[in-house]
């Protein structure tokens, strides 16, 4: 079978920020691609595409998946959240508050990716420590900021979830 | 990066997994995590005519222990090995790796038995099979390690055979595994792992080093003779002889083997 062939065609209902979408896709389609093309989510970005920079990271069932080293088929039947899915309305996500108050980012490519990992990290762990910070977001690189606004952010977000004006985090 | 078109099906079950890539013949590959698979299948390194999701098959996600042996399910996440009670308690080396395999988000999809199937020699798993004697469980045998990783990425594996559970001894004493690397993230330029057996007899394993895992025969007997860390260490780096790349020439790797192996000895209690 050659590249150019596209006969074989999946349907697929994945529950994305809420809303079950039903769409038609080729088992080869990336989910950041069906994020991205099909549903208009560009929030998710594509880095490295290799699988190493965490840009394209979503959760998926809540826990942090890199969205460019799975097929959307794969998905199936589960929940897809992005980083669209976080703020209700008009009011930020605590971990979003936090990346902006303490300006956890440079340029911002990378940003959304650490906000989903971090999101998934205080899930499993509240009040993680400086060295659980680095450890539980390893696989989000950003070539700006050194980190260190990045973890006084996830420890911003921490304090304000567990002072318990955070949103379920999931 | 797209990979080329294939066919997908999802497995049911076992048998059902095994029927679909019989069908598919040479061209069909499994799909568990896809960690390793949809990187290589990205870059068009690997182009399956079909694949054989077998991510929805729970029943060969668990952890047990039976008769003193750790029996894992192959979809046993590393997230979920790291994690697990029974495994930090009855081999605590295996939790360890697991903790150290890729980072956050490939932990929470890649599984055993598809590192294992992969046979990478820089699959850290593999060494931990090799130096304590696991068995891989298929759909028709059991193969020990030693016969199972035959060479980088080949297996005895048949084209229609699935690992569905590796087996390792309980070993509760004293272990350490040790990755040399640049970043946390990375694969290890050599990997070592250490374990003392429940009979006092001590293991050394090698990732990396070879073109599979291998045993570090050397420094086994060498402690076996009464010989301290460094001098275990040295007859181990003077036993390998590594495969050298462009990143890592292979004085470099010999290096490592006796830096890292005298460091894991001596974290064991070795003078």
């Amino acid at each position: 079978m050659t590249s150019t062939d596209s006969l074989v065609k999946e349907v697929v209902h994945i529950e994305v920020n809420g809303v079950v979408r039903a769409e038609t896709v080729e088992p080869r389609m990336l989910l950041v691609h069906f994020l991205r093309d099909r549903l208009g989510l560009t929030g998710t970005h594509i880095g490295c595409d290799t699988s190493q920079c965490g840009a394209c990271t979503v959760l998926l069932d809540g826990e942090a998946v890199k969205s460019c080293t799975l097929f959307a088929v794969q998905a199936n039947g589960r929940k897809i959240t992005t980083v669209e899915g976080l703020a209700e309305r008009d009011t930020l996500h605590p971990v979003q508050q936090a990346f902006h108050e303490k300006h956890g980012l440079q340029c911002g490519y990378c940003t959304p990716g650490f906000i989903m990992s971090t999101v998934s990290l205080l899930d499993k762990n509240p009040r993680p420590n400086d060295e659980e910070i680095l450890a539980g977001l390893e696989g989000n690189i950003c070539r700006c900021t050194g980190y260190v606004n990045i973890v006084s952010a996830v420890k911003a977000a921490a304090d304000t979830m567990a002072a318990g004006d955070g949103r379920d985090s999931s | 990066m797209i990979p080329s078109a294939f066919d997908y099906h999802v497995a049911t079950d076992v048998a059902d997994a095994e029927a679909h890539l019989r069908d598919g013949g040479d061209d069909a590959k499994v799909l568990a995590g896809g960690m390793s698979l949809i990187p290589l299948m990205k870059t068009r390194l690997v182009e399956p005519g079909l694949l054989v999701d077998i991510g929805k098959l729970d029943e060969l996600r668990y952890v047990r222990v039976h008769d003193e042996r750790l029996h894992i399910g192959a979809l046993t996440r590393h997230a979920d090995l790291a994690t697990n009670a029974v495994v930090r308690e009855n081999l605590p080396l295996l939790a360890k790796v697991a903790a150290e395999v890729g980072d956050a988000q490939v932990r929470a999809r890649g599984t055993i038995g598809g590192v294992i199937s992969h046979a990478d020699s820089a699959g850290d798993y593999c060494t931990v099979a090799i130096m304590l004697d696991a068995e891989i469980v298929t759909t028709r045998r059991r193969i020990l390690a030693a016969d199972f990783f035959l060479d980088f990425m080949t297996t005895p594996l048949e084209p229609d055979e699935l690992v569905t559970e590796v087996i390792f001894p309980v070993e509760k004493g004293p272990s350490e595994y040790l990755k040399f690397r640049r970043r946390r993230t990375d694969w290890a330029m050599v990997g070592l792992g250490v374990q003392r057996k429940s009979d006092g007899a001590l293991r050394v394993g090698l990732t990396n080093v070879a073109s599979r895992a291998i045993r570090g025969t050397a420094a086994e007997v060498a402690v076996g003779e009464g010989g301290d860390a460094a001098r275990a260490a040295a007859a181990l780096a003077d036993e390998v002889r590594p495969t050298g790349d462009a990143a890592v020439p292979a004085e470099y790797k010999k290096a490592l083997v006796r830096v890292l192996a005298e460091r894991a000895l001596r974290g064991l209690g070795l003078s």
